[in-house]
């Protein structure tokens, strides 16, 4: 058969709603490329962003592929919610259980792998290197390999949606229900090759950027003088790093299992189910400090910046960044203690879980400290971040209370631990994401995102999320369990319709976010950030002009002391005068690379024919990829020069802005 | 990027790259003692689990003696692994490296361990019913 297992058959004619979402999404991206060649975009698109190997550049593309899978996963959330609200009693409601099986699994995956992962990977990949004060990453071809390897597993993720079917087995694909015997279907091997080739790029993204922090600071830029968000990067990705190999590594054995009739998570031939369990938690649960360490970096940059004061006690902020990094590693056994180990154990992992709570603690009551005493001012960012640290506290605490194998046993598997880790996850990446979004967007293009419709996504958003969950927590401890497609209980259904209230408050709050950013966009001259520094800020990110130029900095500053912004802002008004210009020399730059968009393109195949047993085009997949690898390789220029005077140009402009903003500070007395 | 400068408050060298002034075994002399000593404890461990010379119980003891001693000269000699200054962040991720393994296989070993245990009580039949 030339196209294996796949036929006709595999495309769900008999199911509306796959077939009318996946229509809807072709019309639309079919009249965006129509668009954006009608209009001659093409050039400017493939020169500028698909081939740009600037972490910038990279950074955005990364979030807004965040963005809009965290739209698709809303909209999962959205069916499962209106499900669980009208099939109660004799109803059955719209979706029957393989499709409802299908959207749970589809809405963890996504909502992790493809929303929470690339937003955070975004940001990091878009301030990293401005903080540190230098041009670029590290390796700056391989970050936009691992941009676009993340996309291939996105698009391989929906393509389930139309063609063939996604896996029914929850966002983490327990053996056995994931073998062969159980899930003869490819929703499982979807889930497998998307997740194992995303998986490559945020290895590699991983490794670019603890290099990048390790070996690439600007002169002077101690360790311990890194902006805290940079040592909360450092953290996750050195988690990234040590944890992802253990997730590569276990799906690589269920899919030998899956293609080659192997046993490791069997039943029987001496597999061992729970070895699939014990290594997909060990690379887990350190993922969800992968996800929240940049989040905790991104309030502690907020806090400070908007109480005006550097942020209290950096030093055990960095303690407890590595003893998190650190203890993440011995917690694992938490997410399945009711699956037979024994007290001492459950004993030590529960334990080993409460303690960690405590470097989570220390971060808490530094926040506060940072705030105590401070002009706080509450722009958008700042509101995410102090209802981040509410509802926070709150998922905290439920955690603690989880972490004590007793109660677990009482509440495993019900909506309370569902409600749990959506209190964390959402009210601390989600928000974390969102507060730096906001934070971040002048930086990026140059103009503000409108304050009022920020508060109007803010508020809704809040709401929402406090009655969604509120009501989840509720549901769970009355003892209803996860991922029901049915309701039997009459005493839970009105709880369940509180959460469908709640997730329409959160509609509002998506459509406000989209409507922020068209808004915004049309207002863009009055919002424009002409100084580079439109929230005051205290680290070099803000040094330089917003958006800033290519090669990020005109000359690389020289680090003197912590908040290094700070104190040159500090200084010039002191003096009256900016620091002198500085001698311009050329700059070095690399150049674009067409190696990660297409070497995507071949991993796309790749997992397409494997996932549809096509083997020709496996292989043809395989030589391609290699093909680019070599042609990248052997390419005769990496390199370009910005010459000196345009790099003189660029920085004068800065000046002036600069100049500018030290007229309005004449009369400003400096505080001692 | 050739205007790429390391922080001048530390001079750390990547694995495998040479200066003149790193300290340890470096350069060709570096490398061929580095391999006679690997294939001398390759030989040893072969000639260990041969002999009669070593008490019989003892023989997997000295060949994982061996083995470490092995590791040692890999890292010493051909990844440049040393104790200078320069190489803080190498040794740093070899430790965190060395650890996450150790806590990765330790406590999977306790655990499933554990888990083995608890099923032991469990009837055939039973068992067959949970497939």
């Amino acid at each position: 058969m030339m196209l294996g297992k796949l036929d006709w058959s595999a495309i769900p004619f008999d199911q509306p709603i796959p077939l009318v979402a996946a229509g809807t999404v072709g019309l639309i991206g079919l009249a965006t490329l129509v668009w954006i060649t009608r209009k001659g975009h093409w050039p400017y698109l493939w020169k500028e962003w698909i081939t740009s190997v600037d972490h910038k550049r990279i950074g955005v593309m990364y979030t807004t592929l965040a963005l809009v899978m965290l739209i698709r996963g809303f909209v999962d959330a959205i069916m499962m919610r209106t499900q669980q609200s009208i099939a109660t009693g004799g109803a059955q409601g719209y979706l029957p259980p393989e499709h409802y099986d299908q959207l749970f699994s589809a809405h963890g995956t996504i909502m992790i792998f493809f929303g929470a992962m690339p937003f955070i990977v975004g940001l990091m990949n878009f301030v990293v290197p401005l903080q540190l004060g230098v041009r670029d990453v590290a390796f700056p071809t391989l970050n936009s390999v691992s941009f676009w390897l993340t996309a291939a597993g996105a698009l391989l993720v929906n393509m389930s949606l139309v063609i063939g079917e996604f896996a029914r087995t929850g966002w983490l694909p327990y053996a056995p229900l994931s073998e062969t015997s159980y899930s003869p279907g490819v929703g499982v091997d979807y889930y497998l090759w998307a997740i194992q080739i995303a998986g490559v790029g945020t290895l590699m993204s991983g490794v670019n950027l603890v290099t990048t922090i390790l070996k690439m600071r600007a002169p002077g830029m101690s360790y311990l003088r890194m902006p805290m968000f940079c040592w909360t990067a450092l953290g996750s990705n050195m988690l990234i790093v040590a944890a992802f190999p253990i997730l590569t590594a276990t799906l690589a054995m269920l899919t030998l299992d899956r293609y080659f009739g192997f046993h490791f998570f069997t039943n029987d031939a001496g597999g061992n189910m729970m070895m699939f369990m014990n290594l997909i938690w060990a690379w887990g649960h350190p993922e969800v400090y992968i996800l929240i360490l940049p989040a905790f970096g991104i309030f502690s940059e907020i806090f400070s910046t908007f109480s005006g004061k550097p942020l209290f006690g950096y030093r055990s902020m960095v303690a407890a960044t590595l003893f998190i990094v650190v203890v993440s590693f011995t917690v694992w056994l938490h997410h399945f203690f009711t699956m037979g180990a024994g007290a001492d154990v459950n004993a030590a992992f529960g334990i080993a879980t409460s303690v960690i709570a405590v470097g989570t603690g220390v971060k808490v009551f530094n926040w506060l400290f940072t705030m105590y005493g401070g002009r706080v001012r509450f722009p958008t960012p700042m509101l995410w971040s102090l209802a981040f640290m509410v509802v926070f506290v709150i998922g905290g605490m439920t955690g603690v209370l989880l972490a004590v194998p007793p109660a677990d046993f009482m509440l495993h598997n019900s909506l309370f631990l569902v409600a749990h880790f959506h209190n964390v996850i959402v009210g601390g990446v989600v928000f974390g994401a969102f507060a730096g979004y906001t934070y971040w967007f002048p930086k990026a293009f140059g103009f503000r995102l409108d304050e009022t419709w920020g508060k109007r996504a803010f508020w809704p958003s809040l709401i929402g999320f406090t009655l969604t969950f509120g009501a989840l927590y509720v549901v769970g401890l009355e003892g209803m369990t996860r991922r029901l497609q049915h309701v039997e209980v009459e005493e839970w259904v009105p709880w369940l319709h509180v959460a469908l209230a709640g997730v329409g408050f959160m509609l509002v709050g998506v459509v406000a976010q989209v409507i922020q950013l068209v808004v915004s966009i049309r207002n863009r001259e009055a919002l424009r950030d002409t100084t580079g520094d439109p929230w005051d800020g205290r680290s070099l990110e803000w040094s330089t002009a917003s958006p800033p130029p290519h090669f990020n900095f005109a000359v690389l500053p020289d680090v003197h002391g912590e908040e290094v912004y700070w104190g040159i802002k500090q200084k010039a008004i002191e003096s009256q005068q900016l620091a002198e210009a500085p001698a311009y020399e050329h700059i070095v730059m690399p150049r674009n690379s067409a190696t990660g968009v297409v070497t995507a393109f071949f991993a796309t195949a790749i997992g397409f024919a494997l996932i549809w047993h096509i083997w020709w085009l496996a292989g043809l997949g395989f030589v391609g990829a290699y093909a680019t690898f070599v042609v990248f390789a052997w390419r005769k220029e990496e390199e370009y020069e910005v010459p000196a005077d345009e790099v003189r140009e660029a920085d004068h402009a800065r000046r002036a802005a600069r100049e500018a903003w030290l007229a309005q500070h004449r009369d400003e007395q400096v505080p001692a | 990027m050739s205007d790429r400068k390391p922080p001048q408050d530390q001079g750390d060298t990547i694995p495998g790259d040479e200066s003149p002034d790193t300290v340890g075994p470096q350069g060709a002399m570096g490398y061929t003692l580095g391999l006679f000593l690997a294939a001398l404890l390759t030989a040893a461990s072969f000639w260990a689990a041969s002999t009669d010379l070593i008490w019989g119980p003892a023989v997997p003891a000295a060949i994982v003696v061996l083995a470490v001693a092995q590791m040692g000269v890999h890292l010493a000699f051909f990844l440049h692994i040393t104790t200078g200054p320069d190489n803080t962040n190498n040794v740093i991720a070899l430790a965190f490296g060395v650890f996450v393994v150790v806590l990765v296989i330790v406590g999977s070993v306790w655990v499933m361990t554990h888990l083995d245990h608890n099923m032991h009580n469990m009837p055939a039949e039973a068992m067959m019913r949970m497939r």
